[in-house]
């Protein structure tokens, strides 16, 4: 391995040494070498925790290491903040993009470049590189306008702007369908091809094993490994991140004739938000015993889904939604979780859980039902019970019934959370983003309890980014895209490619349903499958097929 | 008649100065994210300062400036306080605004029967004998010039400069700003900075130029009606002098109804409160439309920044 | 930096009952600085403020008599302060308390020896309706409650000026701006003879200990904290975030109500226009420095009640203006906001290890 201090030709251009960085409750980064070549794409590879992001911050001079020596093109640096960074020629797309909303895309490139640059010739430029990589964007919209692909479009030419040497993209494809995917990778490899090193952080194992020359894998905050994905195998690079088999869960078939639990019919809802999606005529079913899915990059319209189902934004038609038969629209999150429903939210500090409460504190948020209270007041040890039970039963590590919620990491407040909505027996669960931010070990026990839920009867709902979770839990899938929904095809019977260009917009819709009847409550197992049919018999004869985005 | 209306005009502008001051300073606090409440003490401070300046033969201007000193002072508290120590902003201000007070109170006791000699208004030469609006408009006192020139200064400031952009930007979002390498902590203890200087001012010309005793309580609200203003304003300049102007007028309808003649049988206290009144209907008829607000607040106002170690 | 703040990974337990008692200590230091730097001697200023309103049992009961309206006024501000519901205009609604019971008293004339009773139910339906102005405006119109209550102080001021100088001044007062003297019934019955202490006191012993039950054990005081630490958890859970402004408020008012009964129908005996004597906003310091828990209120109002009187006394005896109570009322709250900062961080010395320096491992 080249030494620190070498300006030879075949030199990296980045090298690190040693980097260790303490926080008062954990060590992010243990001893972390790591070279970057000249025109290589560098993965750097682990699960969620693994220390990458901390990495990264230190290498944009967002932090500094603790201990640890950098060195960029052969001489020893100190990078002390992100303008340092950018004049040293790196660039940093983040994961969540650092937009402002309310300015147009040239004032928000203008704010990360030094001095005072013309807003009209800056315009030009922009134009000039998006043409050249492939990056579709207009300078004068407002970045609050802009879908989740073009603003990484925008972070991605504000970085290149600025001629970087080294190109670091923090988990670039989590927002993205797969076509996007497709276009993002041709853009990093020309880049890769003129010259620029790209350091590409995920930990899709399948991604990095398509575009990536060389992988060093964080597991803990150590380095575990180096190799080139294009040598190994899916399982192997799985073995240096996590230190094991990638989990499989265990699925029985799904019965698909339970009565249905929950059932949207013309839910349509416009956006007081400025920011917001408009909903448009939503319709789906979820029967006991199965798990739907709905796929869809953020910002389509799943926040205005999840408001209207949970009751925190009630709807005109109090029929739009019907909650094992009841007409549920208006009704507060109070009366609906009386009927059956429980959810597990996106934000797990400040809304699933309180943050500086503690556990059993934590449990009565929404399990107040379950005995917790007598004449109004909190019944103690009962509460004390849940909490102890719910952490044990759900493996969640954490310092007891009493420690706060905001001690516990990521994955342990999931499966607290989730552990708390199942332990209440629903009838109906909704779950937004169950794994997001959770490392592997939690994320497969969370969706094994949907499974396990689910075998009970339950009708679950999910609502994903993640493609390989859907198709890994889910019996049915539908896509959301601009606020509406594509009609739910058996999982079994799709592909990630064919979710993939729903995601866009595009599906077939199904032959106009003549004049269904409203499910009848007291009505056996299944409302008309009439819709289902003809879009799945058209699809198997290949017709009405959707062009690419 | 034309007498009575240059002169209710000139009223106006008189009693909407101080409002115009405050509010321009915390107006730049708060779009840079930084919500002060405690615009009440601030004024009081400069005010009592200003008094206290002048009496020991000091003359306007050095009173101005130590008065602007003084609730700069205040507010860099405050600024150390939310910024440093990441204290609850809301709390702080409430703090700042009852210590202010009280300071103002037991600092000002010492002058509490003196009276200052009125300063002499500053007529523009041409303007001022325009009719009507020349004795209304361009025979104030400077202060009242100084408060235009100030808004013109915030207007060019924040839209048409880089640095009003950054500040923007930062009152947005903190953390981005942060990553992008903006010192977002620098840049806000120099819009709570100048909050203060500015309340300072508008205290100072209520003391000195308006009504040139001291008593305590005479700020009597402003400051607080000077945040109502921002709301009500949308965080906008020049939305927030034509309130300012408003509420002068509200606030010397009592004058107006006494000079115009009008035998009304009305409680003098019904007329003072009226601009209490008015703040009320304002802020209700601003805040009920949550789009408007929410499109034009500073999206992190009142939230504490953590930069990550 | 050689010092730096580090995050603490559990807020820390013992910093938030002694964070308070250091911002006490602070004040009291200060204070030693102020009086010396306002030409007094400090410890005997220290002594004549701090001290002789603790001096004998007359003393502490005048003490008591100061802190009762405190407790009242903070325990109802701390409910809603728990739910995020700023009530900033307590002082208002103590005067529209002490202006309805009143109204009772000047129209039960001279009898009725229970009038007082009515009198104190009068003053919390007083201030609860006008604290419920602001609830309306908040719940129906979204309009920011900390500026309409202000507001409202004001207004009240006003409407209290009016009733003495107009329709309810003392046609044999000669002229002065303020009512008849109230009634034997019509006066809250003292506890000790001798002495000032009136029902008041009990009473306000009462209210903590209810708060403390509805704050700690009951459903919907564990529903208006949450609503208080995280909004969205509290819509998430579907409470109800108009019934908290609405108990918020309404606690908060109708005490500071029955504070401005303890007061007119207590040493003062009749309305003037100095009814409004700072209670109110004493007792939002009252709150904080009591965390809002009732057993730091009732601690805090006693110390509270000290600073007021400790700038009597200085008047009286050293030549200082009452009003550096106030001054030290503020530096206490101060104080307090800024020793919370240990709460969730604590200093450290800066790590020795310079990450830039060149190194030379193998």
């Amino acid at each position: 391995m080249a030494t620190l201090h070498d300006s030879r030709p075949g030199a990296p251009r980045l090298a690190l040494r040693g980097i260790r960085k303490v926080y008062p409750a954990v060590v992010a980064n243990d001893g972390i070498d790591l070279a970057v070549m000249p025109g290589q794409i560098h993965a750097v590879l682990g699960e969620n925790g693994a220390g990458k992001s901390t990495l990264m911050k230190i290498i944009y001079g967002v932090t500094q290491p603790s201990e640890g020596e950098i060195a960029w093109e052969g001489r020893s640096v100190r990078v002390t903040s992100p303008a340092h960074a950018r004049g040293l020629g790196i660039g940093m797309v983040f994961q969540h993009f650092v937009l402002f909303d309310t300015l147009t895309v040239v004032e928000n490139v203008a704010l990360s470049l030094p001095g005072n640059p013309d807003l009209a010739d800056l315009a030009r430029r922009i134009r000039a590189v998006s043409e050249r990589y492939g990056l579709p964007v207009d300078p004068c919209r407002l970045a609050h306008g802009l879908s989740v692909g073009e603003r990484q479009r925008v972070e991605i030419i504000r970085c290149l702007l600025q001629n970087p040497k080294l190109l670091i993209m923090d988990e670039p494809t989590s927002v993205l369908t797969p076509q996007a995917v497709r276009t993002l990778f041709t853009t990093l490899r020309q880049l890769a091809a003129e010259g620029c090193s790209i350091l590409y952080i995920s930990h899709k194992l399948d991604e990095i094993r398509e575009l990536c020359h060389t992988a060093t894998v964080l597991r803990g905050g150590k380095v575990t490994g180096t190799c080139v994905p294009a040598d190994e195998s899916l399982a192997s690079m799985a073995r240096l991140m996590i230190g094991k088999e990638l989990p499989r869960c265990e699925r029985g078939a799904a019965d698909g004739t339970g009565e249905v639990r929950l059932a949207v019919r013309g839910l349509s809802q416009a956006t007081a938000d400025p920011f917001g999606v408009a909903l448009r005529d939503i319709r789906l079913e979820v029967r006991s015993g199965e798990i739907l899915g709905i796929a869809g990059v953020s910002g389509n319209g799943q926040q205005e889904l999840l408001y209207a189902l949970s009751g925190e934004a009630p709807l005109a038609d109090a029929a739009a939604i019907r909650l094992c038969g009841t007409a549920a629209g208006r009704l507060t999150p109070g009366r609906r979780r009386a009927l059956g429903l429980c959810f597990v939210p996106e934000e797990r500090l400040g809304r699933g859980a309180v943050p500086h409460m503690s556990l059993a504190r934590n449990g009565l948020l929404t399990a107040y039902g379950s005995g917790l209270l007598r004449f109004g007041m909190i019944r103690l040890r009962a509460m004390h019970e849940l909490a102890r039970h719910c952490i044990e039963r759900y493996d969640v590590k954490c310092g007891g019934p009493d420690a706060q919620a905001r001690s516990l990491s990521g994955g342990n407040l999931q499966k607290f959370i989730v552990g708390r909505e199942i332990l209440q027996c629903p009838r109906v669960l909704i779950v937004a983003q169950p794994t997001w931010g959770v490392d592997v070990g939690a994320a497969a026990f969370i969706r094994q309890a949907l499974l396990d839920l689910r075998a009970t009867g339950t009708a679950i709902l999910v609502i994903s980014e993640e493609l390989d979770e859907l198709f890994e839990i889910t019996d049915r899938i539908a896509v959301i895209a601009g606020g509406r929904l594509s009609p739910a095809t058996p999982t079994a019977q799709t592909s990630l490619e064919e979710v993939g260009m729903r995601m866009s917009g595009v599906w077939p819709e199904p032959r106009p349903a003549i004049d269904e009847p409203e499910p009848d409550p007291d009505d056996g197992p299944c409302p008309p499958a009439g819709e289902l049919e003809p879009w799945a018999r058209r699809h198997a004869t290949g017709k009405g097929h959707s062009h690419a985005a | 008649m034309e007498n009575l209306i240059a002169s209710v005009l000139a009223a106006t502008i008189v009693a909407g100065t101080p409002l115009i001051l405050v509010a321009m300073g915390e107006l730049v606090t708060e779009k840079a994210g930084v919500l002060n409440l405690g615009a009440e003490g601030m004024m009081s401070i400069g005010a009592v300062t200003a008094f206290g300046v002048a009496l020991a033969g000091g003359g306007p201007a050095l009173a101005v400036v130590a008065a602007m000193a003084a609730a700069c002072l205040m507010a860099l508290v405050f600024g150390f306080l939310t910024l440093t120590m990441m204290a609850n902003q809301v709390a702080s201000g409430l703090a700042l605004a009852l210590f202010g007070v009280g300071l103002a109170a037991f600092a000002g006791k010492p002058f509490e029967s003196a009276t200052l000699p009125m300063v002499a208004p500053l007529r523009l030469p041409l303007l001022a004998d325009i009719p009507v609006l020349g004795p209304a408009l361009f025979r104030q006192q400077a202060m009242v010039y100084l408060s235009w020139l100030i808004v013109a200064a915030v207007l060019v400031f924040l839209y048409r400069s880089r640095w009003g952009l950054v500040l923007r930007a930062v009152g947005e979002s903190p953390t981005s700003a942060h990553a992008v390498g903006y010192r977002v902590i620098a840049l806000r203890y120099a819009a709570v900075a100048f909050g203060g200087a500015m309340a300072g001012l508008g205290g100072a010309f209520i003391s000195v130029f308006h009504t040139p005793l001291w008593a305590e309580g005479m700020v009597a609200g402003r400051g607080w009606i000077a945040l109502a203003l921002v709301v009500f304003a949308t965080w906008r300049p020049l939305r927030v002098v034509l309130g300012a102007y408003l509420f002068g007028g509200v606030m010397i309808a009592q004058l107006f109804v006494q000079g115009s003649g009008l035998r009304l049988d009305v409680p003098s206290q019904l007329m003072s409160s009226l601009p209490y009144v008015a703040t009320i209907v304002v802020l209700v008829l601003i805040s009920r439309n949550a789009h408007t607000i929410r499109l034009h607040s500073p999206a992190s106002l009142g939230q504490p920044f953590r930069p990550d170690a | 930096m050689l010092l730096e703040l580090e995050a603490r990974p559990t807020a820390s337990r013992r910093m938030r009952v002694l964070s308070p008692l250091a911002a006490v200590a602070l004040t009291l230091l200060a204070s030693l600085l102020l009086f010396a730097a306002l030409g007094k001697e400090p410890l005997a200023a220290f002594r004549v403020f701090f001290l002789n309103p603790l001096r004998d049992v007359h003393a502490l009961t005048e003490l008591l008599l100061k802190a009762t309206p405190l407790m009242l006024i903070a325990t109802g501000l701390a409910v809603g302060y728990r739910a995020n519901v700023w009530n900033i205009g307590a002082e208002g609604q103590f005067i529209m308390g002490a202006v309805a019971a009143t109204g009772v008293a000047l129209a039960a004339g001279d009898g009725g020896a229970w009038t007082w009773v009515a009198m104190l139910l009068a003053g919390a339906c007083g201030g609860g309706a006008w604290a419920a102005v602001p609830a309306l405006l908040r719940t129906r119109w979204r309009a920011n409650e900390i500026l309409v209550t202000l507001m409202m102080v004001y207004i009240a001021q006003f409407v209290a000026s009016w009733l003495v100088h107009g329709p309810w001044k003392n046609p044999e007062g000669f002229n002065f701006p303020q009512t008849r003297l109230f009634a034997d019934g019509s006066l809250l019955p003292i506890l000790v003879e001798g002495t000032r202490l009136n029902a008041a006191l009990p009473l306000a012993l009462a209210t903590l200990l209810v708060a403390y039950v509805f704050l700690e054990r009951s459903f919907h005081g564990y529903q208006m904290q949450v609503a208080g630490e995280a909004g969205a958890a509290a819509r998430y859970a579907g409470y109800s975030a108009s019934r908290a402004v609405w108990i918020g408020m309404l606690a908060g008012g109708a005490m500071a109500g029955v504070a401005g009964v303890a007061e007119v129908a207590g040493p003062m005996g009749q309305l003037t226009e100095s009814i409004a004597s700072g209670y109110g906003f004493a007792a939002i310091i009252v709150a904080f420095v009591g965390r809002l828990h009732p057993l730091g209120i009732c601690l805090a109002s006693l110390l509270m009640a000290l600073l007021f009187l400790g700038g009597e006394q200085a008047q009286q005896f050293i030549n200082l203006p009452s009003s550096i109570s106030k001054v030290f009322q503020g530096m206490l709250l101060f104080f307090l906001l800024g020793a919370d900062l240990f709460i969730g961080y604590r200093l450290r010395f800066a790590r020795a290890a310079n990450p830039g320096r060149l190194s030379w491992k193998t």
